[in-house]
C-alpha cells in the first residue's frame, strides 16, 4: 500500500515527545512544589 | 533592531501536531526566575550591614528595578511582539543574569553603585522584557482559554518569590555557616550574599534559556482542535478585530483599564507592603502585640500563597464569567473586604487573615487577568506591546501605594506603637481608590471601529501580519 504524497504547500507534521512535555513540567513543577512546601510550613505558624 | 537568526520569530513557528502544553512551562521557566524580585527582603538587612548604608539606600535597588520593569515593558513591548518570545526570553535572561553578576561584583568589591547598575538597572530591564515575553504567545496558543494561559505564567511571577526566599536562606547558610535562618537576629555576611547572587544568576541562566529554546509560536492559521472562533465573537466586549499598540493608547478603553489596574494594584500593595507589622499592630495590647514575629512571618507567607493562587484561579474563572464581571468582583467585593478589615478586622485574628487573604487574591487576579482583558478589547495583533504600556500603571502604583500607607501611618504615630485604628484612614483611602477603579471598569465599552487594523483581505497583497491602519 503506497503512502499518499503530501499535497503541495502542506507543512510536514511534527510530534512533541511526551517525555519532553513531562520533563518541562517537572523542571518548573519541582521548584514550585519546594517553594509551596516551605511557604505552607512558614504559614502554619499562624495557626499553631 | 534585528536579532540573530537562531532567535528569529520565523525559526520558531510550530509545525502541525506540536503540543501546545509545552508553552506554559516555557513561560513559567522565565516567570519563576524573574519572580525573585519579590524576595529581596531576605538579604536586605545583610546588605545594610555590609555597605553600612541606610534601609532607604538599599531599598532604592528594588525601586530602580521596578521602575525599569515598567519602563522597559512599555518601551520594548513592540520589539517583543515583532521578534517573538524566543528573542525576548533570551534578551530577558541576558539582562536578568547580568544584573545578578554585576550585583555580585558590587557586593564583593563593596561598591553600592554597582548594585544599583546591576540588579536595579540591568536586572530591571530583564524583569520588564521577561514579564511580557510569553504573554501574547500564550494568548495565541490558547485562544479558547486565554485567562487560564496567562494566569499560569503570571502565577509563576508570584511563585518565584516562594522559591527564591527559602532557597536564598539555604544558600546563604552554606556560604556563611555563622548565619542560621532559624535563629532570629543572625545576619549573613556580605560575601554570602555575593555568593548567593552569583549562584542565583547561574541557576536562572539555565532555566530561562531552557524556556527560550523550547518556546514556539503557532502558525498564522492554527487553532486548537474543536475551537470555533465564532463562539468568541459572540461574547460581548470580545473583539475579533485588531488594534495596534500606537492606536490602543489613544483609546479611552486603554486609559480606563490603566486606571482599573492602577487602583487594584495600589490597594493590594497597601497590605502587601505593610503585612508583617500590620497584623502585629492590629492585635497590640499596650506595648506588646499578641501576634509573635514568627506568626507575622507566617502571615506574609500565607498572603504570598493567596497572591499566587488568585492569579491562576481568578484568571481562569474570567474565561467563564468574562473579564468585566471578574474585575467588578475584584474591585467591588474588594471594597467590602477592605471595609470589613478597617471596621472589624481587629476583633479576631481569623477575620483579619481572611480579609487580607481575599484582598491579596484579588490583587494577584488583577495582574493575571489583564492580558486577557486586553486581548478581548484590542485583539492579538500587538497585545504584548499594549500590555507592556499598561504595566506603567504597576510602576505608578508601586510608588503611590506605599506613599499612601506610610504617609498616613507617619501622621498617626511611631512604628511599634501603632494600633488598628491608626490604619483606618489608609484603608478607607484604598476603598475610595477601589471605587474609582470600579467605575472605570463599568465605563469600558468595545473599541470604536476607526481604531481597527485593516484585514489582510482588504489589501491587494496578502501580508503575514495586518498592515498598520491610517489612524495613528
Amino acid at each position: 500500500m503506497s503512502t499518499p504524497a503530501p499535497r503541495t504547500g502542506e507543512q510536514p507534521t511534527t510530534h512533541t515527545p511526551v517525555g519532553l512535555v513531562a520533563f518541562a513540567w517537572a523542571l518548573v513543577g519541582v521548584p514550585l512544589a519546594y517553594g509551596l512546601y516551605n511557604t505552607i510550613k512558614a504559614a502554619s505558624a499562624l495557626f499553631g | 533592531m534585528a536579532v540573530p537568526a537562531f532567535l528569529a520569530r520565523d525559526r520558531i513557528v510550530a509545525k502541525p501536531g506540536f503540543n501546545r502544553w509545552l508553552i506554559p512551562p516555557a513561560a513559567l521557566a522565565v516567570h519563576l526566575c524573574i519572580g525573585q524580585a519579590y524576595a529581596t527582603s531576605v538579604y536586605k538587612t545583610a546588605l545594610v550591614e555590609h555597605f553600612d548604608a541606610s534601609l532607604t539606600a538599599i531599598g532604592i535597588i528594588f525601586s530602580i528595578a521596578i521602575v525599569m520593569l515598567g519602563l522597559s515593558a512599555a518601551v520594548f513591548g513592540t520589539w517583543v511582539d515583532k521578534n517573538g518570545p524566543r528573542a525576548a526570553m533570551f534578551t530577558s535572561a541576558v539582562f536578568w543574569v547580568s544584573g545578578f553578576l554585576v550585583g555580585s561584583l558590587g557586593i564583593y568589591t563593596n561598591q553600592l553603585w554597582l548594585l544599583y547598575l546591576g540588579y536595579g538597572f540591568l536586572g530591571g530591564i530583564g524583569l520588564g522584557i521577561g514579564y511580557i515575553s510569553p504573554v501574547s504567545t500564550l494568548i495565541k496558543w490558547f485562544p479558547d482559554r486565554p485567562g487560564l494561559a496567562t494566569g499560569m505564567a503570571i502565577m509563576g511571577f508570584g511563585g518565584g518569590a516562594l522559591i527564591a526566599s527559602p532557597l536564598s536562606r539555604q544558600l546563604m547558610n552554606w556560604y556563611d555557616p555563622n548565619y542560621d535562618p532559624a535563629v532570629a537576629g543572625t545576619v549573613p555576611s556580605g560575601n554570602a550574599v555575593a555568593g548567593l547572587f552569583l549562584t542565583l544568576g547561574l541557576i536562572y541562566l539555565v532555566f530561562m534559556m531552557f524556556g527560550a529554546f523550547i518556546v514556539r509560536v503557532p502558525a498564522a492559521n492554527w487553532r486548537p482542535d474543536g475551537f470555533d472562533p465564532s463562539t468568541v465573537k459572540a461574547k460581548s466586549l470580545v473583539t475579533t478585530e485588531n488594534v495596534s499598540a500606537n492606536n490602543a493608547i489613544r483609546t479611552p478603553q486603554f486609559w480606563l483599564l490603566w486606571t482599573v489596574l492602577f487602583c487594584n494594584v495600589t490597594a493590594g500593595i497597601g497590605i502587601l507592603e505593610q503585612a508583617a507589622p500590620m497584623i502585629q499592630d492590629f492585635f497590640r495590647e499596650g506595648d506588646t502585640s499578641t501576634v509573635l514575629a514568627a506568626t507575622a512571618a507566617g502571615f506574609v507567607g500565607l498572603l504570598s500563597l493567596f497572591n499566587m493562587a488568585g492569579r491562576i484561579v481568578w484568571s481562569s474563572t474570567s474565561d467563564y464569567i468574562g473579564r468585566k464581571p471578574i474585575y467588578m468582583v475584584y474591585l467591588g467585593v474588594g471594597m467590602v473586604f477592605y471595609v470589613l478589615l478597617a471596621t472589624v478586622g481587629s476583633t479576631a485574628t481569623w477575620i483579619f487573615v481572611l480579609c487580607a487573604a481575599v484582598i491579596l487574591s484579588f490583587y494577584g487576579g488583577g495582574f493575571a487577568t489583564v492580558p486577557a482583558y486586553l486581548r478581548d478589547l484590542f485583539g492579538t495583533y500587538q497585545v504584548g506591546a499594549i500590555h507592556g504600556r499598561l504595566l506603567t500603571a504597576w510602576a505608578a502604583a508601586g510608588i503611590v501605594g506605599p506613599l499612601i500607607v506610610n504617609g498616613v501611618l507617619d501622621l498617626q504615630g511611631t512604628p511599634g506603637q501603632l494600633v488598628a485604628g491608626d490604619y483606618r484612614p489608609a484603608l478607607f483611602i484604598m476603598v475610595g481608590l477601589l471605587a474609582v477603579g470600579f467605575v472605570a471598569n463599568l465605563l469600558i465599552k468595545p473599541v470604536a471601529e476607526k481604531w481597527w487594523e485593516p484585514k489582510p483581505t482588504d489589501v491587494p497583497t496578502a501580508a503575514a501580519e495586518p498592515e498598520r491602519s491610517n489612524v495613528r
